[in-house]
């Protein structure tokens, strides 16, 4: 067996994500190789060399992979994973884009977010938002699967010497182009990442009022995230939202300020270790998940609960 | 220019999902089933562009059971000017609605498709990207703003980080994602309506295309529950347990 886990970056830095994905792959067994691709991601290749377990790097340094565009990554993957048993990406939004267009390239299923590995051929994964969880075999020779980041806890980012390969392999289908992004700049954790998440929904009132949420994050060093309804109602940003959609995040400490907990935003945060709940409605489908509930006007509990940090 | 709209019959969002006793499925007797919202977004982003001028024929189509046609006449309710449902009992699996969808393209010659970028069932997040890839189109995938212009699509899609937009030459795949708009409901007489659109319906053997599963479920079960915890009276409690009994602070 041998697996390629495709690295996840932004041509500077390697994201945490892949440890993970590292992770997930040493359950699986085999030889672990990383791809790294982008533009300029040297650097990268240096640092994914260095993860524990890992026995070789590719790097292909292009600028068709700048952007991560699917149709060159998909096309890139397809090509160098034809020589590997297993292919692993996070299930990021980059991950999610390329890897199910290069395991049709290949003719094979793609296998989604996966919460656990059984076997080399069978895995657990969540399916109807989290409420049900199938144990799915695959038959492909091959397998191309995402994995779920916070399934797994992420191997040492140090302690590796892999030998770093460069690749020339230029995919460039030519059909699609890098226009622009606007990405979200934030001194906070990353909350995917985030020890300590703290999320507003509708109750929140407006977007200036997670003002209160921000600064009580910036006391705990929490992350702050958000329900669809509050990034619906154009409180925050997209990029904010946790759930069935959105972000899957498991802290040690997840606050719910303001959030009814429709199950869609449970999927995204029911396996944090500890929850707390401020809402007003004691009604409010959130305190079943609850580790401590409490039912209080945030408007007062949030700034009281900073005061008292 | 045509728009070819793919479309999945899955269990109403509202319903709440039980595993099976046997541990061999969820449970779907007696269930209401629905159009997958993601699905329904792509079909209202569909009508728009086709109010705009800038679409002039809407093809619905879905690969699933019989009743699927359900959902193709909702489609059509909603401004679909006609569908083909590819009817199959199999479990139907993204590669292979992939290469169903890939021979309906071949046939319809459409410019673009749109559909869900994941359904509320399986949550595979994968059919879109599997038919751009054996189709050869570009992928606007997770889509917030859909821009059709001189013979190219702009597409803002939302990543982890944010925003990005791409732009992509024509004909192309675009997947929903939850914000690119806010679906309309059908009006009791385009319900009406719609009854009367065609709905042609082929075999996978029709399309020469096998959807033979190539992942078998073992078993399914349900998550680990969640207890609810206690309800503290105050802030300062609050700040006690956290600190003192759960230690994350």
């Amino acid at each position: 067996m041998s697996v390629l886990v495709y690295a996840e970056h932004d041509n500077a830095a390697l994201n945490k994500v892949t440890l993970s994905v590292v992770a997930a792959a040493k359950e699986i067994g085999g030889d672990i190789t990383v791809l790294v691709a982008g533009k300029g991601c040297g650097a990268v290749a240096e640092e994914a060399a260095k993860i524990d377990g890992v026995s070789k790097v590719l790097c292909a340094d292009n600028d068709a992979y700048e952007h991560q565009l699917a149709e060159n990554v998909g096309d890139l993957v397809a090509e160098v994973g034809a020589d590997y048993s297993h292919i692993l990406a996070a299930a990021t939004t980059t991950g999610k884009n390329f890897a199910p267009r290069a395991a049709a390239l290949l003719d094979v299923a793609q296998i989604s977010e996966i919460s656990d590995v059984i076997d080399a051929d069978t895995f657990k994964r969540p399916i109807y938002a989290g409420n049900a969880i199938a144990t799915v075999k695959s038959s492909d020779a091959k397998k191309v699967i995402t994995v779920r980041g916070t399934s797994f806890d992420g191997v040492a980012a140090e302690g590796g010497s892999a030998a770093v390969e460069n690749i020339d392999v230029a995919k460039d289908a030519g059909i699609s182009s890098f226009v622009g992004e606007e990405l979200a700049k934030s001194d906070r954790p990353e909350l995917t990442s985030a020890e300590i998440v703290i999320s507003g929904g509708r109750g929140m009132g407006n977007g200036d009022n997670f003002e209160i949420l921000y600064k009580l994050a910036d006391k705990l060093g929490a992350g702050v995230g958000a329900s669809r309804a509050a990034v619906d109602a154009g409180f925050v940003p997209n990029d904010m939202q946790v759930g069935q959609t959105g972000k899957i995040v498991a802290p040690n400490l997840y606050v719910a300020v303001g959030i009814s907990g429709a199950i869609q935003h449970l999927a995204g945060m029911k396996d944090s270790k500890v929850i707390v709940a401020i809402n007003k409605d004691e009604e409010a489908p959130i305190f079943q998940v609850a580790d401590y509930g409490l039912v209080a006007d945030l408007f007062e509990a949030v700034p009281e609960l900073d005061s008292k940090l | 220019m045509k728009v070819l709209v793919p479309i999945k019959r899955v269990i109403d969002y509202n319903v709440k999902v039980r595993v099976k006793a046997d541990n061999s499925g969820v449970d779907l007797a007696n269930v209401k089933m629905a159009m997958n919202p993601f699905c329904e977004i792509a079909v209202e982003e569909a009508v728009r562009l086709k109010e705009k001028g800038v679409v002039t024929e809407i093809v619905a189509v879905s690969i699933g059971p019989k009743t699927a046609q359900e959902q193709l006449r909702t489609a059509m309710a909603l401004g679909a000017d006609r569908s083909i449902l590819v009817e199959t009992d199999e479990d139907v699996q993204p590669l292979g609605i992939a290469k169903a969808l890939k021979a309906i393209v071949d046939e319809e010659k459409p410019d673009l498709v749109i559909l869900g970028k994941q359904a509320i069932d399986g949550d595979n997040n994968q059919t879109g990207q599997m038919l751009a890839a054996l189709t050869g189109m570009p992928q606007g995938t997770f889509a917030s703003e859909v821009d059709v212009a001189d013979g190219k699509v702009k597409v803002t899609r939302e990543i982890d980080g944010g925003l990005q937009t791409v732009e992509l030459n024509l004909p192309a795949v675009v997947t929903t994602d939850l914000r690119l708009n806010e679906p309309r409901y059908a009006s009791l007489p385009n319900i009406m309506k719609a009854k009367k659109k065609p709905l042609d319906t082929k075999t996978a053997a029709d399309l020469g295309v096998d959807l033979t599963p190539r992942v078998t479920t073992v078993s399914v079960e349900a998550p680990a529950e969640r207890q609810a915890g206690i309800i503290v009276g105050s802030v300062d409690e609050l700040v006690e347990k956290l600190k003192n009994e759960a230690k994350v602070i």
